[in-house]
């Protein structure tokens, strides 16, 4: 159906909403308007189904968490862990998110236009992600799979501990991670990054990012470490 | 886990709005923090006196035998006024002193806080029913900070309820854990004279703020020094007479979220606290970095 589902969650309980963007109840609605969010948690968490769900205003803790096929669109903040746990689909924030943004994401797109703050996209598991901002510390930590698009700064502890996942960065960041380093952008990587970019709808320029990712040199048993076992 | 909120109104004729602007922040926060509630308020400012708020775990405590034996120990003429679970008095005293003799005289009795303009109230349960025994609603003053405890490092009772007031004016509340208290306290104790009231480690915190003030130092700078010398995990919302800070350590874990529009600045431990603020929607509203003072006021 074409018609736009309003929902206020001035009088509507989260569980009940999210019951519904889940199809639960049985309803045949594309879109959703979720207004009067008032930072709750929780909100549209779950959803299994190609659906568009508009949020306006700031969300609290892990909105459109284990996320599959749905747009969510934060018109507003996110707190802690948005997205989390995404497996397929899109997640939108327009301002800010807080920390462990896209944590443990095994696939799916996360967009945040404003800044992410500490430990973004710990763990991630094949997730993209694309930060018009900048990340605070510890961000991409033990990252396994997927990209991480940060075209501000980053502050330290970048990709510390990081497995096979891509950090493109454009602006500076502070002191790297265990393991992590600095790699050479050919014209594979920035085709890939123009890809990114484009599928998250920021403008940028490629040519003006680096490329971080592991050195390899932690994950795999070293025989010198032998003493120590 | 613990919840904190602050607001400080930068606009003078929202004062009268003061408890009912605050009472909504702290309700929300009751989840994170079903032990205790508390609030600091920082309002009627007395020249020449000091406030001194005191609650006591005993019931069946008599106030009007504490203001004889006061009066006739100290040569004074003292008036204490009962306020729900709590008291007050107002004194010429030092603070210092006042605390030396409550300390020494009456064993069940706590001093919550003392200072020209702040007044400590704290309880075990839940934030809807301790706003309603204090009535903050109606509450008029220019700032105020509260707490909801999920209890770590110390009994579940009143005294280890938040705000912990140090000195004179200053208050602070913490959610984290402090790992050096131990050490601290007692330095604090021996090298500085700074008694404490109980085995809290946010008590400990508040001590070395005011104790760093005392040595000349800014809000701003005993925070900035804080951060060097407090071991642990912490988001603070601190007050002072006319003053209000935030601070978080470096790993910053312990999550806060600051809202500002022209008329005031509100504080919390999630976005949802801050949601029923007045123009909320224009607010410019982050998330403090980690190991920056933020302050407001003197």
């Amino acid at each position: 159906m074409d018609e736009t589902k309003k929902i206020d969650l001035k009088n509507t309980e989260v569980r009940e909403l999210n019951r519904m963007l889940q199809k639960r109840d049985g309803n045949n609605f594309n879109y959703f308007n979720i207004i009067n969010p008032m930072g709750a948690h929780a909100i549209a968490t779950g959803l299994d189904n190609e659906i568009d769900v508009l949020i306006d205003g700031h969300v609290g803790y892990y909105c459109a968490g284990m996320n599959q096929q749905s747009i969510v669109t934060i018109n507003g903040n996110a707190g802690v862990g948005v997205a989390e746990n995404m497996m397929s689909g899109k997640v939108v924030v327009k301002g800010d998110a807080s920390q462990s943004a896209g944590a443990t994401g095994h696939g799916g797109l996360l967009v945040i236009k404003g800044n992410a703050s500490a430990r973004c996209g710990i763990s991630m598991k094949g997730i993209d992600i694309v930060v018009g901002g900048s990340v605070g510390h510890n961000s991409a930590f033990m990252a396994q799979a997927g990209n991480l698009v940060i075209c501000g700064d980053a502050e330290d502890g970048l990709g510390d501990s990081i497995y096979e996942t891509v950090i493109y960065i454009k602006g500076n960041y502070g002191k790297l991670g265990a393991d992590c380093i600095e790699k050479e952008m050919n014209e594979k990587h920035f085709l890939r990054l123009e890809k990114l970019l484009d599928k998250a709808n920021i403008k940028d320029d490629p040519k003006k990012f680096k490329r971080l990712g592991s050195a390899r040199k932690l994950y795999n048993f070293d025989v010198k470490n032998i003493d120590g076992y | 886990m613990c919840g904190i909120v602050g607001i400080f109104l930068k606009n003078k004729e929202l004062h009268s709005q003061l408890g009912s602007l605050f009472s909504p922040m702290l309700t929300e926060m009751g989840d994170r923090g079903p032990d205790s509630s508390g609030f600091a308020i920082y309002r009627d400012k007395i020249e020449d006196e000091f406030k001194v708020t005191l609650h006591s775990p005993s019931k069946n405590l008599n106030w009007n035998e504490v203001e004889k034996l006061i009066n006739s120990k100290l040569n004074l003429s003292i008036k204490i006024s009962k306020i729900s679970s709590h008291a007050i008095f107002k004194t010429k005293l030092e603070p210092e002193e006042i605390r030396k003799f409550i300390n020494s005289n009456f064993k069940d009795i706590n001093i919550t806080s003392i200072g020209k303009r702040l007044e400590i109230y704290k309880e075990v349960g839940m934030p809807l029913d301790v706003l309603e025994q204090f009535n903050v609603i109606n509450m008029i003053g220019s700032h105020m900070i509260g707490h909801t405890r999920m209890a770590t490092e110390s009994a579940v009772t009143t005294e280890g309820a938040h705000p912990f007031n140090t000195g004179s004016d200053l208050c602070l509340v913490h959610n984290g854990s402090l790992s050096n208290h131990n050490d601290l306290r007692k330095w604090l104790f021996k090298e500085k004279g700074i008694v404490f009231q109980t085995e809290n480690d946010s008590e400990v915190a508040a001590g070395y703020i005011s104790y760093k003030m005392e040595e000349g130092l800014s809000l701003k700078g005993a925070l900035e020094n804080a951060l060097d010398d407090l071991d642990g995990f912490y988001t603070f919302a601190v007050g002072t007479k006319n003053g209000f800070a935030i601070l978080r350590d470096r790993i910053a874990c312990k999550p806060a979220v600051i809202a500002e529009t022209d008329d005031w600045v509100g504080m919390a431990s999630e976005f949802r606290a801050l949601s029923r603020l007045p123009n909320i929607s224009n607010a410019n509203v982050w998330e403090p970095s980690p190991g920056k003072v933020y302050s407001w006021g003197a």
